[in-house]
């Protein structure tokens, strides 16, 4: 481990947290809900990156399986998330007055 | 030299996958559009994701590091693009509005919620009653 790959790996962590910040902004702030499914789906993401850093940066092989095991969760999270969308589309094109848009993730 | 060489390469490629993970986060933030939030996640995040896991590889040296890693840039380029299509179908059935920079709208009348089914293009060429307008339009 040379300096210049702990400055990086400092410096990576600086910009994951950043990144995941501005992602829960987005989650908090979200005006519909799917925006809200994207912005889980990428703090998952940044998740997986943040268990490689952590990989790279105590030279264990089980945050790498972590990331793996990640990976696999937040892909079938998202699939069953845009189903759930599907099904409020599917409830709210039955509705004879449903009900506002930022209202319909109930 | 070897060594060297390598840590570059590491270095590299931590500092441009967590730079690409800032920038997906900053395209979510910024972009207008739930389309256009799903569009700057998918792509930024799936290429920062796969750097990271090519650094891993790189930087730890193993041979079963290297398999695993290999495995995960496979799984996030074959999921990430199967995942965003679900959230873009999801997003254009629930009828979020677009921005209003997007102008056309291609799927427009031609997707059947109830039954589930798109119909394809070719239906409403047919039902047109000018084809020669359809055409030109084309």
């Amino acid at each position: 481990m040379t300096g210049a790959l702990e400055i990086a790996i400092i410096a990576g962590w600086v910009m994951l947290g950043l990144a995941f910040a501005i992602g829960f902004a987005r989650l908090v702030r979200g005006p519909h809900l799917p925006d809200r499914i994207v912005a889980l789906d990428m703090l998952a993401l940044i998740a997986i990156c943040a268990a490689g850093l952590q990989a790279l940066a105590t030279g264990s092989t089980a945050f790498l399986d972590l990331a793996l095991v990640m990976a696999l969760v937040s892909f079938l999270s998202t699939v069953a998330f845009a189903r759930y969308v599907e099904w409020v589309a599917f409830r709210r094109r039955g509705q004879a007055n449903p009900p506002p848009l930022e209202q319909a993730d109930d | 030299m070897i060594d060297l060489v390598i840590d570059l390469v590491v270095v590299a490629l931590v500092l441009g996958g967590t730079g690409f993970a800032l920038v997906a986060a900053i395209g979510v933030w910024r972009l207008p559009d739930a389309m256009m939030r799903m569009h700057a996640s998918s792509k930024a995040g799936t290429l920062g994701g796969s750097m990271l896991f090519l650094a891993v590889a790189f930087g730890l040296g193993d041979l079963s590091v290297a398999v695993r890693a290999v495995a995960g840039i496979a799984f996030l380029l074959l999921t990430a693009p199967v995942a965003s299509h679900l959230i873009g179908r999801a997003t254009y059935l629930l009828g979020v509005p677009r921005h209003p920079s997007q102008t056309r709208d291609d799927l427009d009348g031609r997707y059947d919620l109830a039954r589930r089914i798109c119909r394809a293009p070719e239906a409403r060429r047919d039902a047109a009653p000018e084809p020669a307008e359809g055409d030109a339009g084309r």
